[in-house]
């Protein structure tokens, strides 16, 4: 039998619950290596040789070490594509573009300021660290941008690629899950009718609920 | 039909364009002038919402953002032109994650450089020389572990040229061009051979020369 899969950091961080939620999301078991970051582990040399970068998560199956929580998504998803929820990166090579598509809008338009929001409002706090007010300001003003491009998509769309929940609304469950339930920007998303019931949707699906619990353990 | 790639003058398009070269694949350009506003056009927006380059027309079929347009045609003409995504399952993870290296690590400090030294005042870009001093230390940081990598494997993802290496030539070309910190690539030994190595394959020389 096959070893399960390693995934290394802890649960809370938003690129590694972004790997668990698409592990889950294709019944792929697998084991949660914790990395003290507050200790700096991520920086010493045993993570390093698998993650130079010094960023979490790192992966590991029985075939690779990999790290970059999309490109480890991509390669779950098409490993063990007929596993779980197949459609996730689609199931011939154009459902997989749009999907592809859309995993890069997230990466390039969305994550960029929900992750400055979530770092300025969420953990600076904890980490008593002194807030950026224009920073926050400034990054607000370009997520609006881009959910005002969301929230015409899915006003015809019910999920960003198509009709089924895709590895490209998978991406956007850590950022938005921290904004919306741990700061007081949830209105961003609420306030937008179609963003909103598509929040909805995407959060109450058993593999997200399943790595929120991981984060409280 | 041709493909359509919009937007040939700048460098997101130009990994398309570089990708459809290695493929052996045909197509056309369509301009979009960005300091005229072309890409806020109601017209352009319907292709490409965000108002970004690059967006294709593959017939009825448009696309947007150049690193998932680069991965489509490398997956549809697998067997045809270079090989730009290795030959196996986990190659391909390689080829993935340091295509996200340059997309998260790489591409956000040296877009700083571009828009501060090159571009502005345009796009709503003050020149800002914290912002370009923090940002050129942020790209050497990486350099450095790039440095390191390139020292092991002859390209990023391992022994093959790939869409990883590719995408990272059109705004290193602004890099040691225009921006004007050829250094930071030449100071590098293996860096340095890399970038000539990549720099100097036939679809990039003939890249540039379409977009003269």
């Amino acid at each position: 039998m096959a070893t399960p899969v390693k995934v290394y950091g802890p649960s809370i961080s938003t690129a590694v619950s972004r790997v668990l939620v698409c592990l889950l999301e294709k019944d792929v078991p697998f084991q949660l290596v914790p990395i003290g970051m507050a200790k700096m582990e991520h920086k010493k040399p045993h993570y390093l040789k698998m993650q130079p970068f010094g960023q979490v998560p790192a992966f590991q199956d029985d075939d690779i070490t990999l790290f970059e929580s999309r490109a480890i998504c991509r390669y779950i998803a098409e490993k063990y594509t007929n596993k779980g929820t197949t459609g996730l990166f689609g199931t011939n090579p154009l459902a997989k573009a749009s999907i592809d598509q859309w995993l890069e809008a997230e990466s390039q338009s969305f994550n960029p300021p929900s992750s400055v929001l979530t770092f300025q409002l969420v953990f600076a706090p904890r980490m008593k660290f002194k807030q950026d007010e224009a920073l926050i300001k400034q990054n607000e003003a370009k997520l609006v941008k881009v959910l005002d491009v969301y929230e015409n998509r899915l006003s015809s769309s019910r999920y960003l690629a198509g009709d089924e929940f895709t590895l490209a609304d998978l991406s956007h469950l850590p950022n938005t899950q921290f904004l919306v339930e741990k700061t007081n920007r949830a209105e961003l998303f609420t306030s937008r009718k179609n963003v909103s019931r598509w929040w909805s949707e995407i959060s109450t699906r058993p593999s997200w609920k399943k790595v929120i619990e991981m984060q409280n353990a | 039909m041709v493909v359509k790639v919009y937007g040939p003058a700048y460098a997101s398009p130009k990994r398309v364009l570089l990708c459809l070269v290695e493929k052996q694949i045909d197509f056309e350009t369509v301009p979009v002038d960005l300091i005229a506003g072309e890409n806020q056009h109601p017209d352009y927006l319907k292709l490409q919402p965000f108002g970004s380059l690059p967006v294709i027309q593959d017939g009825d079929y448009t696309l947007f953002e150049s690193r998932a347009i680069i991965r489509y045609y490398s997956e549809k003409y697998k067997t045809q032109g270079t090989d730009l995504l290795g030959k196996t399952m986990e190659d391909q993870g390689l080829v993935n994650q340091w295509l996200e290296v340059e997309a998260h690590n790489y591409h956000p400090p040296l877009l700083n450089l571009v828009l501060h030294i090159m571009f502005s005042p345009h796009f709503g870009v003050v020149r800002n020389e914290q912002v370009i001093k923090e940002s050129e230390e942020k790209l050497a940081k990486v350099l450095d572990i790039y440095e390191e990598r390139l020292s092991k494997s002859k390209y990023l993802a391992g022994d093959f040229f790939s869409l990883a290496d590719l995408s990272h030539i059109p705004f290193t070309n602004y890099l040691v061009g225009p921006v004007g910190k050829a250094y930071m690539i030449k100071e590098r030994k293996h860096v340095s051979a890399w970038w000539d190595d990549i720099s100097s394959r036939p679809s990039w020389l003939k890249v540039l020369e379409i977009c003269k």
